[in-house]
């Protein structure tokens, strides 16, 4: 049955109270598929009966478990190539020329669903960068799902998601198989960290970040939230580190203290250097 | 680009050219080992090489052992497109001189992944 506007509405305002992002409004069939789904599941009498509770309880866990089946968690390993190529050949070579006094390395991948990017990351590190090993290396991952991240922590994927930009060398290399599902070996697991955060909200305390991936987040919120997003990523930034965002996403025109720098293929937007600062 | 598919299934080839040609490659098809060594001896250049594990005559790795055996084919990728999903046989296959594995099913999009890894410029479409 298609869903009511008002009651479309409704959910469209939730999803904003809890994560600050603004579902599109073609979004009908999503909004109609997954509250059926979840309707059903949790052994309700229909959708309006879904509703119902929602309204009687906007903060709750069923309102929780609706705003996040509503979420965009697409990702995937090695997402566009491009960024990890930047890391690889450019990034992570200059870091490790201009962190030798510290030895140390953060890396935050924002909105991570779950945890593919991260994990490329931690991989890639393994693959071409050991001696990072051992420094004080940080790799996070964030992301407003609990179910997302439990899924992350789990590092358990299904052949259509190893299927998905993983190398099959590093499918042997770094995963063991579990019946239908494939799962990160633990000591690559060991190198990364899930936090649940909502970037719209209030973040948790992270270490300056050296790089940051933003990739495919701003796109869902409006521009005033774009823009405070972005100025907190500008605090959690060390100076000279390294802001990537997706292909279809730009600080232009919301924030300029960022400026779009080409690596090979990729954009990286690196902070302006500030007057009376070091370039 | 030139491209090899080799798969004894009509709809697999189907499929699989359907999304090489989209992305800019020349097609040929084979249907067993035996077909794709004579093809292959006909003579042109291919670039890529899909191969498939379970073919009629003898498994498709054998045709991955055979290509890697001539040194004219160092620069060809070779990837196998599968039912077969045991890590032994995904580590066997790299062994043998694939360079890439993907499993059956797969998307359109795990395809275009698959071969920028493998180093062709191909445009992927961004997904939100």
């Amino acid at each position: 049955m298609p869903v009511k506007f008002e009651d479309f509405d409704f959910v469209r305002q939730v999803v904003r109270d809890h994560v600050g992002i603004l579902l599109d409004t073609w979004k009908t069939n999503l909004v109609e598929t997954r509250l059926a789904a979840i309707a059903r599941d949790e052994k309700l009498a229909s959708v309006d009966d879904l509703l119902r509770h929602l309204r009687a309880r906007p903060r709750g866990p069923l309102s929780t478990r609706v705003v996040e089946s509503l979420l965009t968690t697409e990702t995937s390993f090695f997402r566009d190539l491009h960024p990890f190529e930047a890391l690889r050949q450019f990034i992570f070579p200059d870091l490790i020329a201009q962190r030798q006094a510290q030895r140390r390395l953060a890396v935050w991948s924002a909105g991570c669903a779950s945890g593919q990017e991260i994990y490329s990351v931690a991989m890639l590190i393994r693959e071409h960068f050991p001696s990072l090993l051992d420094w004080s290396l940080q790799l996070v991952g964030t992301d407003v799902s609990s179910t997302m991240l439990e899924k992350a922590a789990k590092g358990r994927y299904t052949e259509l998601e190893i299927n998905r930009g993983l190398p099959a060398a590093a499918l042997v290399k770094y995963f063991e198989q579990h019946g239908l599902e494939w799962q990160i070996r633990l000591e690559l697991r060991a190198m990364v960290e899930f936090l649940q955060m909502n970037l719209a909200g209030t973040w948790c305390a992270l270490p300056k970040m050296d790089v940051i991936f933003l990739r495919n987040v701003l796109v869902y919120f409006d521009v005033e939230k774009k823009r405070e997003i972005l100025a907190r990523v500008r605090q959690q930034l060390h100076p000279d580190g390294f802001l990537f965002l997706g292909g279809a996403e730009s600080t232009i025109n919301l924030d300029n203290d960022f400026q779009p720098t080409y690596f090979g293929s990729a954009v990286v937007y690196k902070l302006r250097a500030r007057v009376g600062e070091a370039a | 680009m030139r491209a090899l598919i080799l798969d004894d299934s009509r709809a697999m080839r189907t499929i699989l050219r359907g999304i090489l040609t989209e992305v800019g490659f020349e097609v040929l098809e084979a249907a067993s080992v035996r077909d794709a060594i004579a093809v292959l001896g006909q003579g042109p250049d291919f670039d890529l090489a899909l191969v498939d594990w379970n073919l009629p005559d003898v498994e498709g790795i054998e045709f991955v052992r055979q290509v890697r055996a001539q040194r004219k084919y160092d620069l060809v990728k070779l990837m196998m497109v599968t039912t077969e999903t045991e890590a032994g046989q995904v580590a066997n296959a790299i062994r043998a001189g694939a360079n890439e594995y993907i499993m059956k099913p797969f998307s359109k999009q795990a395809v275009a992944e698959k071969l920028a890894l493998l180093g062709f410029k191909i445009s992927q479409s961004e997904h939100a």
